[in-house]
């Protein structure tokens, strides 16, 4: 459930819109392919013998996650001499059409298949089926349930990311008495459980502490963000450090701090590390926020599909694919890297 | 034969009339509204047969068979409406809701799956009976009555399921997803299934009074209800009988996915217009029938199917399709046009 809920509808519209513009420029052909020749030099190398064929299915086509994501994907894809078959389901929690996707890749004889997962349980029997047929499947960013249905998971470390950015706080606060808003994903996903729970040992207390006076959940919506900020600030306006789940819910709590007068006094952390949340870090809206990788988890995925090509070896368990904590106003005792290295890092 | 001459003296003098060469038998499939599409399937086949030799082989094309199923289905009970002139958004989220009673009644609570699939049929009739009562006894819009009832299912589905996936179902709820040979090539029974429906809904439309009696009442209610015939228990009758097709939709779907999916079928109403729509049933009411809806959910399979085999991604067969829905739509245009 990471990436797609946690990016506000409102910064998912104007992609699409993009989208539609540049369609024209993609491969027009494909419009009539029926009527036009051209229409076979948009599909080079059709399923070519010998050449060996990686599929990726992400969550949506459109969340600049899974956009980083292929676009990762594609470049290994060529690098490597492999072609790359992709697939989206037309919302978050689509199962049906990713259900559909594997099946035609794995008749169109893919070697491998990458997927982000919808819906981490039901896509099981699906990735079974594949997986009895020869395919080798591998989860991106989202484990399945249960974990092992795939042959492997490459994903972050969210523990890890909430446990940087708790130990950061812990520092940036300098022994203040912390008043503590969490700004959340929703109850029972295990993304922002994690994420959560680091954040809270990495800052060295328990989920019970007085410290953390209000915690809220935001489906990691900015428009949601701002509303459970407001709520926070309702209930105890002494409030002076802010843990999101991603980015979007920071700047929608930044709104809200901006409307009590109170955005200069409240240090906010986060997790996800795309693009806009950066620049966010850069201009301290936001201090300091762990950033994952999505690009990374496209690059090993297809390494490890033509691996199993080349040489029948199978990858499996879990790969972590890192997490690097972002922030200019470095503590000691925590590493971290500068906002340069996160915007040339970052995705969206 | 009684049936059609009513119709026919039903819709004279009217400017939207059915077109006289629609008026025998097989041509209420087939009429030339439906020649387009056919054509453009079967272009379609022709150029991915050319571009991918996985492309017309038995497996493939029971696959997508498969794939066009669920939706097709959906589409059986949609095109019923749209040819009384009404539209229905609701049948996604009914089909989901049918399918987490049956799959959380026979796993969760221990009914016998047999039992318990024909609660998950009751309930979408029940539901597609509720958009009928609403449409002729408090005379609502169906967009609206099933706007309503779009949210209403999609919302008792979240809180019967919990929000939880529903799995290890007992086999006989996917018995249709279960397959049998033939040709060298593996059935499901679902498919046969969907092609029983496709054939009971054209006789019945095609071949029997009451079918005809549909047309008319899309063409003219008002025109229907003074040649005698009982427009609101046709039309109640109509969206009940849409929402137990539903209801089979939602156990084709249980069946292709193993699971009861709380978050199934968001976007099957507008996948379900769509494959009317590109079979050339008009959105206006009393022209088209079920074989165009075949064909247009074909249609889009066979795009989806064939663009991954040669490689494309599955974006580009979404904006194939916006495409040819507007051509279809078009074309429908024009043909009314003409005929006014």
């Amino acid at each position: 459930m990471l990436s797609t809920s946690f990016t506000s509808v409102r910064q998912r519209l104007p992609r699409r819109l993009v989208a539609l513009a540049i369609v024209p420029l993609a491969p027009a052909a494909c419009a009539s392919p029926a009527a036009t020749p051209a229409a076979s030099t948009s599909a080079p190398a059709a399923a070519g013998a010998g050449q060996i064929s990686v599929g990726l299915i992400t969550k949506t086509d459109t969340n600049p996650f899974f956009v980083k994501m292929k676009e990762g994907a594609d470049k290994e894809a060529a690098a490597k001499g492999v072609k790359l078959v992709s697939a989206a389901g037309k919302f978050d929690g689509d199962n049906q059409s990713q259900v559909t996707a594997i099946e035609n890749m794995v008749t169109s004889g893919v070697k491998g298949i990458l997927i982000t997962p919808s819906d981490t349980k039901a896509i099981v029997p699906s990735i079974k089926k594949a997986r009895d047929a020869g395919v080798l499947v591998i989860a991106l960013d989202t484990p399945t349930e249960p974990q092992d249905a795939t042959d492997a998971l490459f994903a972050t470390d969210n523990m890890q990311a909430g446990l940087l950015i708790g130990k950061y706080a812990q520092a940036a606060m300098g022994g203040k008495p912390a008043r503590i808003a969490t700004l959340d994903l929703a109850p029972g996903i295990s993304v922002g459980v994690l994420r959560h729970d680091g954040f809270i040992q990495g800052f060295g207390i328990t989920n019970t502490d007085p410290q953390v006076v209000c915690s809220q959940d935001t489906q990691g919506d900015q428009a949601k963000g701002q509303a459970a900020m407001e709520t926070c600030l309702q209930k105890d306006p002494s409030i002076n450090l802010v843990y999101t789940i991603n980015e979007p819910a920071a700047l929608g709590a930044n709104t809200a701090l901006k409307a009590a007068g109170k955005d200069k006094e409240v240090t906010i952390v986060s997790v996800d590390g795309g693009c806009t949340g950066v620049k966010a870090v850069k201009d301290g809206t936001i201090a300091a926020t762990s950033q994952q990788y999505p690009l990374k988890m496209a690059t090993q995925g297809v390494d490890a599909v033509v691996d199993y090509a080349q040489t029948g070896k199978k990858v499996s368990g879990y790969t972590d694919t890192g997490v690097t904590l972002i922030t200019d106003k470095p503590q000691s005792g925590v590493d971290a890297k500068d906002t340069a290295f996160g915007l040339d890092n970052c995705w969206g | 034969m009684l049936g059609m001459d009513m119709t026919n003296a039903v819709t004279q003098g009217i400017p939207q009339t059915t077109a006289p060469r629609e008026t025998r038998s097989f041509a209420h499939g087939l009429s030339i509204a439906t020649l387009g599409p056919l054509i453009a399937l079967l272009l379609a086949g022709i150029f991915f047969t050319t571009q991918s030799d996985r492309f017309l082989t038995g497996p493939n094309l029971s696959l997508v068979a498969q794939q066009v199923m669920v939706v097709g289905t959906l589409a059986i009970g949609q095109t019923l409406i749209i040819l009384t002139a009404g539209i229905d958004l609701s049948n996604g989220a009914v089909m989901a809701l049918g399918t987490i009673v049956m799959t959380s009644l026979a796993v969760n609570a221990g009914l016998n799956p047999i039992a318990a699939i024909l609660i998950g049929l009751a309930v979408c009739s029940a539901f597609g009976a509720l958009n009928g009562l609403l449409v002729t006894r408090v005379r609502l819009p169906p967009f609206i009555v099933t706007l309503g009832t779009l949210n209403i299912a999609f919302a008792l589905t979240h809180i019967y399921s919990r929000e939880q996936t529903v799995s290890n179902l007992p086999d006989v709820m996917t018995f249709f997803g279960s397959t049998f040979r033939m040709a060298g090539t593996n059935i499901t029974y679902g498919t046969v299934l969907t092609v029983v429906l496709f054939l009971v809904a054209w006789y019945v439309l095609s071949q029997t009074g009451v079918g005809r009696h549909v047309y008319a009442l899309g063409n003219n209610p008002e025109a229907a209800r003074l040649t005698g015939i009982n427009t609101r228990r046709l039309l109640l009758g109509v969206y009940t009988v849409a929402g137990l097709i539903y209801g089979l939709a939602g156990l084709l779907l249980v069946a292709r996915t193993s699971v009861g999916d709380p978050n199934a079928g968001q976007t099957d109403n507008l996948d379900s217009i769509t494959a009317v729509v590109l079979g050339g049933t008009s959105l206006f009411g009393g022209r088209g029938g079920v074989i165009g809806t075949l064909i247009g959910a074909l249609i889009v399979g066979i795009f989806r199917n064939g663009l991954q085999l040669i490689g494309v991604a599955s974006i580009y067969q979404v904006l194939i399709t916006g495409v040819l829905v507007i051509l279809a739509v078009a074309v429908d245009q024009v043909a009314r046009r003409r005929q006014a």
